[in-house]
Formats: structure tokens, C-alpha cells, sequence
């Protein structure tokens, strides 16, 4: 039992080491420009322009529900007209770079982590050393900086089609009043909340990127080791997401003084 | 000149390699040969720095790679080719895509001798007009000397083959024999096989040495390997079972 834990608790500082590695290498070849911008390019295309669908969607029907919701919880206490602003707040500071996030990690670190992974058990990574290439240059640097740039976009997309969209149910189908709705989330939505949210996007870009890549390129021989690393990719970017969240709000709640 | 001096690898409790030390003389076509599971693809990976030893060294015209970060071996591993057994073509590219990578990265070169360079290496190994074919469309044969036009394109000085025969028909293994041998000749690289094809080993072979119980076990010119009377050399290469 004991040699057992030993194992587990061997195994988990190994695998934060070699993450902090990857971390570590692709900070250094950011800053110092080894940036194949081509490669960053099509990462931006796959990770920003093919995740619109997943990103609309969650972004539209959070911000219904939420205002549904809300509602019904207002309605009780004649508070009808605060529906918006709540929706507004959580959108903009939790919900809209939460489950972004959340969308973009089961999308786009599942694709890193079985493309990466593929690329090791096919001798692919081992080739790009061959060729003078490493592949944190390579590899990794194009996603992470990709993710990074992309993710404050597709959480602002989700923010405000989640407004969009709790406008539209609270005004169109619950009939709240609309100037009065809108004055309020105008008044309790404010430049700090929608700051946070994009502040939490970029962190978990980097996350989702760095956690898929990690895992790709640690992943074991064979296509069991494929599908085990784009499992792992996908629950630890989500476990990691929302830690970090906690964290964040806290840490940016003080800072912009909000809490 | 290469030197393997005394290397020892281990994967977790099982060593793989126990002390193996020679030497490789520029312009030199040295066959390493072995059983299955020998450690023959694992030496070969420690030439040229994917692998670290546990201990020993491995030095590149003096130079000891064992020891260098991943960002140094990038300027050592400019000077190597390297064959994998499944060619690893990056499936993602089209074969012109494939051969012209390492020029891609350097970017000293126009579009267009980017081209004339991929078109003379493929016209090399004997594939010329494959440029827009994927991967997936070729051949295991097509795909290794896709693999070996990659390898050479910026004229190493030192190319290595892992199985390049393994898994093709005698026809095709021998068109890549013959490749090696051209190779080896016209470019002057030194070249390093790892195989257990000793049709190949004898052909393409300056001089053999063959891999046994984690250490060197013999080493001699084809005909000396061939004319051995040694029972565990005349066993590897009479392919006989143990009874």
C-alpha cells in the first residue's frame, strides 16, 4: 500500500516536472521570437475560427438559461428588471470564460493531445529532432500562442450572444421591461467585470494549449496511449480551469476591487 | 569520426545496452546487426542524441552529445540523416512538403531552389513527379525512400538507416540496398544500418558489427562476419532457432 502511494506521489511530481519543463521551454522560445508564424496561423484558424459553432451555441443558451432562471428567482421578489445585470455579471466574469473554456478544451486539447500523441508513436516527433527542429519550437509554441490570442475573442463572442440571448428571453418571451432591464445591466456590469473574463480567457488559453501539448507528447506507445492521453488532456484541462477559477477571482476580485 | 564509448542504457530495471563501445571512420558504411530487441534501434538512437545513455559517452568529431541540452544537439543534428523503420513522414504534408522541411525551418532558401532541391533528391531515390501525393498514398517502399530524399536533401554527413529493408519484398529491398550504396557513395557520407537482413548487411556493409547480450560481439568486413565459425554469429546468420 505504502510502495503503492510512493508510486502515485513519484508518478505526480514527475509528471508536474516534466509539464513545468514544457512550460518553461516554450516561455523561452516565445521570448526569443523562434515563432513559426505560418504554423500559428493555421492553429488560429483551427482553434479560433472552427470552434465559432461549439463557443455560439454555449455562449447563446448559458445566457438564455441564466435568464430564465434568474427570472424566476426575481420574479418572486418583484426584482424582474435585475435579470439582465445578473446575467450580464455572470456572463462577463464567470460563466462566459468558464464554460468557453471548458468547450474549447473538449475541442481543441483533445485534438493537441491525439495530434501530438499520434506524431510520438509514429516517430513523426522524433524525426522533426532528426531534422534540427525542436519540437517545443515546432509544436507547441504555434498552439499555446494561438490559444492564448484566440481565447479572449471566443469569450467575448460567448459573452455577448449570452446577453444576446438573455435579452432576447427575458424581453421577447418573459416580457420583462426592456429600458429598465438594459439600464441595469448598463449600471451593474461594469468595464471590471468584462476586464476579468478576458484576463481568466487568456490563462485558461494557455492551460487548454499547454496541458494538450504536455500530454501528447508524454503519451504512451500505442493507440490506447493516444486515447488515454486525449482523455487525460480533456479532465485535467477542465480540473485545471476550474481551480484556477477559484483562484482567479479571488485574486482578480481583489485586485480590481471588486470583492 | 563517431565514437560510442562505453554506453550503458537501461529502461527502468531492464538494460538494454551494457558498455558498448566502437568507432566510426568518416565516409565509413558501418552495419550494426543483432536480434530483435537487441538494442540495435536504441544504439542508433543514442548516436544521434534521442535517446540519453545512463552512463558512457558518444561523441560526434569529438564532440560529446551525451551531455548536451535538447537546443545544443540542434546544430550537432544538422549533420545527420536519419531513415526510421516506419519512414515517419509527417502525414499532416504532401511528399514535397516532407523532403523540403529542414529548408523550410532554415529559411535561406527561394521558393523556387526549394523545389529544384526537393526535385533532385526525389529524382535520387528514384521518385520523381511525387511531389503532390500524400503519404497515405504511397507505398511502404515509396514511403522509406521518401524518407531517405528527406534525409538527404541538405547533404548530411552522416546518414542512418533504422531497418530499411524490414517489411518489403526482396525486389524493393534491394532497390533500397542499391540506394544506400549510391548514397554512401555519391554524397561521401558516413553511413550507419541497423538490420537484421544480412542480404542487405552484407551489400551495403563496409564493415559489420553485430550486437549480442547488450555488447559488441563481433565486428569484422562482411566477409570476415560471413566466414565466421563462431557459433552465436553462424546461428544469427544461418537463421537458426535455439533448439
Amino acid at each position: 500500500m505504502t510502495s503503492l502511494a510512493q508510486r502515485f506521489i513519484t508518478g505526480c511530481l514527475q509528471g508536474l516536472g516534466s509539464y513545468a519543463l514544457l512550460v518553461k521551454e516554450s516561455l523561452f522560445s516565445l521570448l526569443t521570437f523562434k515563432i513559426a508564424w505560418r504554423d500559428v496561423t493555421y492553429q488560429i484558424y483551427f482553434i479560433g475560427v472552427k470552434s465559432q459553432p461549439v463557443v455560439l451555441i454555449t455562449g447563446a443558451f448559458t445566457g438564455m438559461v441564466l435568464a430564465a432562471q434568474a427570472y424566476y428567482q426575481f420574479h418572486q421578489v418583484k426584482m424582474d428588471t435585475a435579470t439582465l445585470a445578473l446575467v450580464g455579471v455572470s456572463m462577463c466574469s464567470e460563466l462566459g470564460p468558464v464554460l468557453t473554456s471548458l468547450m474549447v478544451a473538449g475541442r481543441v486539447g483533445a485534438a493537441i493531445a491525439a495530434e501530438i500523441g499520434t506524431m510520438r508513436v509514429t516517430e513523426q516527433i522524433d524525426a522533426l529532432r532528426t531534422l534540427a527542429t525542436h519540437p517545443i519550437d515546432y509544436l507547441v509554441v504555434p498552439r499555446l500562442l494561438a490559444a492564448i490570442l484566440v481565447m479572449p475573442i471566443l469569450t467575448a463572442e460567448a459573452i455577448t450572444i449570452g446577453i444576446a440571448g438573455g435579452y432576447g428571453v427575458g424581453v421577447g418571451l418573459l416580457g420583462i421591461d426592456a429600458t429598465y432591464s438594459w439600464h441595469n445591466m448598463l449600471r451593474y456590469t461594469t468595464i471590471p467585470d468584462y476586464a476579468i473574463g478576458l484576463i481568466k480567457s487568456v490563462i485558461f488559453g494557455g492551460i487548454i494549449a499547454s496541458i494538450g501539448c504536455y500530454k501528447g507528447m508524454s503519451c504512451r506507445e500505442g493507440a490506447e496511449g493516444v486515447g488515454q492521453a486525449t482523455t487525460e488532456a480533456v479532465m485535467y484541462s477542465s480540473i485545471v480551469i476550474l481551480i484556477t477559477n477559484f483562484f482567479l477571482t479571488l485574486l482578480l476580485g481583489r485586485l480590481f476591487h471588486i470583492i | 569520426m563517431i565514437e560510442v564509448r562505453d554506453l550503458k542504457k537501461s529502461f527502468g530495471p531492464q538494460p538494454i545496452l551494457d558498455g558498448v563501445s566502437f568507432q566510426i571512420e568518416t565516409g565509413e558504411s558501418l552495419v550494426i546487426i543483432g536480434r530483435s530487441g537487441g538494442g540495435k534501434s536504441v544504439l542508433l538512437k543514442h548516436i544521434i542524441g534521442l535517446l540519453q545513455p545512463n552512463s558512457g559517452a558518444v561523441l560526434i568529431d569529438s564532440e560529446d552529445i551525451t551531455r548536451m541540452s535538447e537546443r545544443e544537439l540542434i546544430r550537432v543534428r544538422s549533420k545527420f540523416g536519419m531513415v526510421f523503420q516506419g519512414a515517419a513522414l509527417f502525414d499532416s504534408m504532401t511528399v514535397a512538403e516532407n523532403v523540403a522541411f529542414p529548408f523550410r525551418r532554415q529559411k535561406k532558401f527561394t521558393e523556387k531552389e526549394i523545389a529544384r532541391k526537393v526535385a533532385e533528391a526525389l529524382d535520387m531515390v528514384e521518385l520523381p513527379g511525387i511531389e503532390k501525393k500524400r503519404p497515405s498514398e504511397l507505398s511502404g517502399g515509396m514511403r522509406k525512400r521518401v524518407g531517405l530524399a528527406r534525409a538527404i536533401v541538405y547533404q548530411p554527413q552522416i546518414v542512418l538507416y533504422d531497418e530499411p529493408t524490414t517489411g518489403l519484398d526482396p525486389i524493393v529491398s534491394d532497390s533500397i540496398d542499391k540506394l544506400i550504396i549510391r548514397v554512401t557513395e555519391c554524397l561521401k557520407v558516413t553511413t550507419i544500418v541497423v538490420t537484421h537482413d544480412m542480404r542487405s548487411a552484407r551489400r551495403v556493409g563496409h564493415r559489420i558489427v553485430m550486437l549480442h547480450n547488450k555488447k559488441i560481439y563481433a565486428s569484422g568486413t562482411p566477409e570476415d562476419i560471413f566466414a565466421s565459425k563462431d557459433p552465436v554469429v553462424r546461428q544469427f546468420i544461418d537463421g537458426v532457432a535455439d533448439p
